[in-house]
């Protein structure tokens, strides 16, 4: 019996105990008519070895590809250590750090992260993680309206250079409460989102306004202008970030005179393999003043009994298993695991190596973009400056080209007609520190290949 | 003299020094110009303070941290409602196979069908043993899979233009998550009460019922440990109002395999994956909750879920669920998760599911049995444990001052990690336990021992308890200094 010790002596001994005579007798207060008959669609159970010679092979039918795709995950160095230390049996197997005496390794590492993410972001406080950037953009959006409490609209300014799955996911979380998500327009020169753009808003009532940086399109937007503007107006700021890119860019908490209010993003990059889209977590920082309103879990430094410093769970009254109905979010388990790859990550990285990867990102991404636009109709779609990623017009559709790359063994990144068919020539590239300048030339050959192959 | 690398109590900024670095891991630094193209005003002005260490610093310091938790890997877990059982180690390297892990979530469908395979199999395997038509894998947690739960009972009812369906009704036994998900998706709650013997009082809950109830959201087995025997009247009542039954699915060890939510009447259901199908708790998540629904919410499932045409799998999003209730993540969920699953469902198999529903039953209801022998008290004595049941200290709180959180902080002590304590929340001084069907009789049996010592301490030296844990790395936590005088981060 594949993980299920008992002998047929030990299963003896307790049904005597219990003084039943079969296993079946313990389901006697269960009605006969709902019983289970047999569970014919399943396969019969296999060893270990079996399952994993099968998996084994799927896992490398997918792999091989050369990948320049981002769009929200992306794909970077993870030392060796991160991982054997994550998956170490006592933080692997360890449940939610309820009691903290036999915790203290887990609240320990939640501490140090909560302190990593807010020095990263320039943030005062930092939540234990939600699940991902997504939802916890979503979260966010929440919060504002409840901290916000001038704004009576329940609208929120979503500008259109937020990646779109957030914004997708944001409209289905919140829409059940009546939430209202106003579009601000893209500047579709410069990739960005204008102070004009914001114009047109002028007057009205909004909780919260959302800034991406960078925004999905990899471009830079002037961070301090748009939260300036919100400020003035009586929202607040939502600052969604890469956190690999916040080792070179202005922190969130200097963006404006005031800085933003909330700050949140997909930490996957810290650490955190790209796996086909999880486990990730997302971080949540915000201003002190707010941390009533964040959700999830938030580990506070305290004392024992003797006065020696420990860490505990704290704030709960602000959690569903106190408060139930009138908890600030239903949000109970987290991404513990990757938000504990991540503070291996950082520490292992520090204030240099990161701000070294990210400058690498950025370089590498040039340098894609320019062996790209050196072939025949393919160009760089907006003017702003970028950070890891980049969009480039293509002389075909972009649903063409990215299949005919696929077939020669490059994932050429993502096909920007997909949300929006304005862009259907467009694709968004990106090139982290992992991608050499082989890879960049191997791309740039396939992509004449097959520009040639179709002009032909 | 400070020896700070072997002291294990700094944190890993007091182990930091000015210019050292973990050299082997970063790319070396660039000419200044090959950043040129960010402006200086979007720039940052200094380094964020993470810490200057040595990879050998960062690995001993985690590794120490590690070594103050308890774990399944380490000791006898009976948390109940929260089915820590063994986590495969050959579900883990499966999952983290080079090919799995270095799949971008956007990769085209041409270089996705090992892994899309996977999941659809997983998606036929949890319809089999819930009994549900469709499930969706996407929600990232219990929490998230309640959400999409609830958020479907919504929609179905909005595309039926059944107005003023405002309420849901949940027993007052239940999870927190359950009122929290039901506000969250603009629901107000109506609390039902539960019987002196742990089931639903089906007058109230009738008396409840009307046109404006959208849904019931219940456990079965109940978080009192037991099976609800009326859950077809309970069905019949809330169909028949016109709502819709929702089945938390954080107690699914206990019937794996024996009963299947959708033939108790249930139309839609979450799974907590990392409870039934063994995935690691990772100290806190991540989880995977995927949800399943009776035919007539299918098209209101999450995207995406993964379809088959012949021989390929594919993607199915809002072109082919037009009415879903959409995306609740970036990508699809917590694959990772999911792969762990996968791997657990195949090496159990048809037989080996049953055998959890069994086996975890079993081992409660010895435990049970042991406990009551040795003076503990059930707080249902006269039902059989599902998979965990209920104690009640209420004796001990009142003839000798020792709390349920005195007795939980003692078995620290021995060893062993405490369950559940104070929920669900109308037994007074409970513990609910959960001793899964992963652990040795010998295991149960240990535990049985250390609190047979305990409740003797709790007669003849009620201080140890009361003082306790003394064997861990720090005695009780100050909670209300936390709570006070907040200390979120470390500052210099």
């Amino acid at each position: 019996m594949p993980y299920i010790p008992h002998t047929p002596d030990d299963v003896q001994a307790m049904l005597a105990a219990i003084g039943a005579e079969r296993i079946e007798d313990l389901f006697d207060e269960i009605p006969e008519h709902l019983k289970a008959g047999r569970l014919d669609a399943l396969p019969e159970g296999l060893s270990e070895m079996e399952v994993t010679a099968l998996m084994a092979r799927r896992a490398s039918q997918d792999a091989g590809a050369l990948c320049f795709l981002g769009a929200g995950a992306y794909e970077h160095h993870i030392p060796a250590a991160v991982w054997e230390i994550a998956t170490r049996g006592e933080f692997y197997t360890a449940y939610t750090p309820y009691q903290a005496e036999a915790s203290q390794g887990t609240l320990q590492t939640i501490y140090e992260f909560q302190t990593l993410m807010a020095r990263l972001t320039g943030m005062d406080v930092s939540n234990a993680s939600v699940y991902d950037g997504a939802s916890g953009l979503s979260e966010a959006v929440l919060m504002a309206l409840r901290a916000n409490r001038k704004s009576k609209s329940g609208r929120v300014l979503m500008p259109q250079a937020v990646n779109p799955r957030y914004r997708q996911a944001v409209q289905d979380i919140c829409v059940n409460q009546g939430v209202e998500l106003v579009s601000v327009s893209l500047d579709r020169d410069s990739g960005t989102t204008l102070p004009a753009a914001l114009s047109a808003h002028e007057g009205e009532d909004y909780a919260a306004l959302v800034i991406a940086q960078p925004n999905f399109f990899g471009c830079l937007e002037d961070v301090h202008a748009l939260t300036d503007w919100a400020h003035a107006r009586g929202m607040l700021v939502i600052a969604v970030v890469n956190p690999t890119a916040l080792a070179l860019l202005t922190p969130p908490g200097e963006w404006g005179t005031e800085g933003a209010d909330i700050v949140v993003g997909e930490g996957q990059p810290l650490g955190v393999p790209l796996s086909s889209g999880g486990p990730y977590f997302g971080f949540m920082c915000c201003k002190q003043k707010h941390v009533r309103q964040m959700p999830g879990r938030i580990i506070g430094r305290t004392v024992d009994l003797e006065g020696r410093p420990g860490f505990t769970l704290t704030l709960q009254a602000r959690e569903q298993h106190i408060r139930r109905s009138k908890a600030t979010s239903n949000i109970c388990t987290n991404q513990g695991l990757a938000m504990t790859a991540a503070t291996i990550y950082m520490s292992l990285l520090g204030p240099e190596g990161l701000e070294n990867v990210a400058a690498h990102c950025h370089a590498n991404t040039r340098d894609l973009v320019a062996a790209l636009t050196a072939l025949d109709g393919v160009s760089e779609a907006f003017t702003a400056p970028t950070f890891h990623e980049a969009v480039l017009r293509l002389p075909r559709p972009a649903a063409e080209v990215l299949p005919a790359l696929a077939a020669r063994g490059i994932i050429g990144g993502y096909d920007l007609g997909r949300d929006d068919p304005a862009l259907a020539d467009c694709v968004l590239v990106c090139a982290t520190e992992t991608r050499t300048a082989e890879d960049i030339s191997a791309y740039a050959a396939a992509l004449a290949a097959v520009l040639a192959e179709e002009a032909a | 003299m400070s020896t700070p690398d072997t002291r294990d109590d700094l944190l890993i900024f007091e182990r930091s020094h000015a210019g050292r670095r973990a050299m082997a891991q970063a790319p070396k630094a660039l000419p200044a110009e090959r950043l040129a193209a960010i402006p200086d005003s979007l720039r940052r002005r200094a380094r964020p303070a993470l810490p200057e260490v040595s990879e050998l610093q960062v690995v001993r310091h985690y590794t120490n941290l590690s070594s103050k938790n308890f774990a399944i890997d380490k000791q006898f877990y009976p948390l109940g409602s929260c089915t820590m059982k063994y986590n495969p180690r050959g579900a883990n390297r499966a999952a983290m196979l080079p090919g799995f892990l270095g799949r971008h979530p956007l990769a085209p469908e041409s270089h996705s069908q090992g892994y899309l395979a996977c999941l659809y199999e997983l998606q036929e395997f949890l319809k089999e043993v819930t009994g549900m038509k469709g499930v969706s894998l996407t929600p990232m947690a219990g929490a998230q899979g309640e959400f999409a739960g609830v958020a479907m009972i919504r929609a179905y009812h909005e595309a039926r233009n059944d107005q003023g369906r405002t309420e849901i009704l949940i027993p007052e036994a239940a999870h927190g998550t359950n009122p929290a998900t039901a506000v969250m998706c603009g629901y107000t709650v109506r609390e039902v009460p539960v019987n002196r013997d742990g089931d639903v009082d089906l007058e109230a809950l009738k008396a409840a019922c009307g046109p404006q109830t959208a849904g019931l959201m219940m456990t079965n087995p109940s978080t009192c440990g037991v099976f609800e025997r009326q859950i077809d009247a309970i069905a019949k009542t809330v169909h028949e109002a016109g709502g819709l039954l929702y089945y938390d699915g954080a107690n699914l060890n206990a019937i794996l395999g024996k009963v299947r939510p959708g033939d108790m009447g249930f139309d839609v259901i979450h799974m907590n994956l990392h409870k039934t199908f063994a995935t690691p708790h990772g100290g806190g998540g991540p989880g995977a909750g995927p949800v399943g629904v009776s035919e007539r919410l299918k098209p209101f499932l999450p995207t995406p879920i993964v379809g088959r045409d012949g021989d390929r799998y594919r993607w199915l999003d809002r072109n082919d669920l037009p009415q879903s209730i959409g995306q609740l993540s970036a990508f699809m969920g917590n694959a990772g998760v999911l792969l762990r699953a996968y791997f657990y469902a195949r090496v159990l198999g048809r037989e080996g599911m049953i055998r959890v529903g069994e086996y975890s039953t079993l081992a409660a209801n010895y435990l049970l049995k042991r406990l009551e022998a040795v003076g503990c008290t059930a707080a249902y004595p006269e039902r059989r444990a599902s998979h965990e049941f209920l104690l009640t200290f209420a004796k001990e709180a009142k003839t000798l001052g020792v709390s349920a959180m005195d007795i939980a902080k003692r078995l620290l002590d021995y060893n062993q990690h405490a369950p559940t304590t104070y929920f669900p929340l109308l037994v007074p001084e409970c513990f609910l336990i959960e001793p899964t069907e992963t652990e040795t009789k010998e295991a149960l049996d240990a535990f049985v021992d250390a609190m047979a010592a305990i409740l003797a301490e709790a007669k003849n030296d009620p201080e140890l308890l009361k003082g306790a844990p003394w064997s861990q790395p720090v005695r009780r936590l100050d909670d209300v200094k936390a709570a006070r005088e907040l200390d979120l981060v470390w500052r210099e």
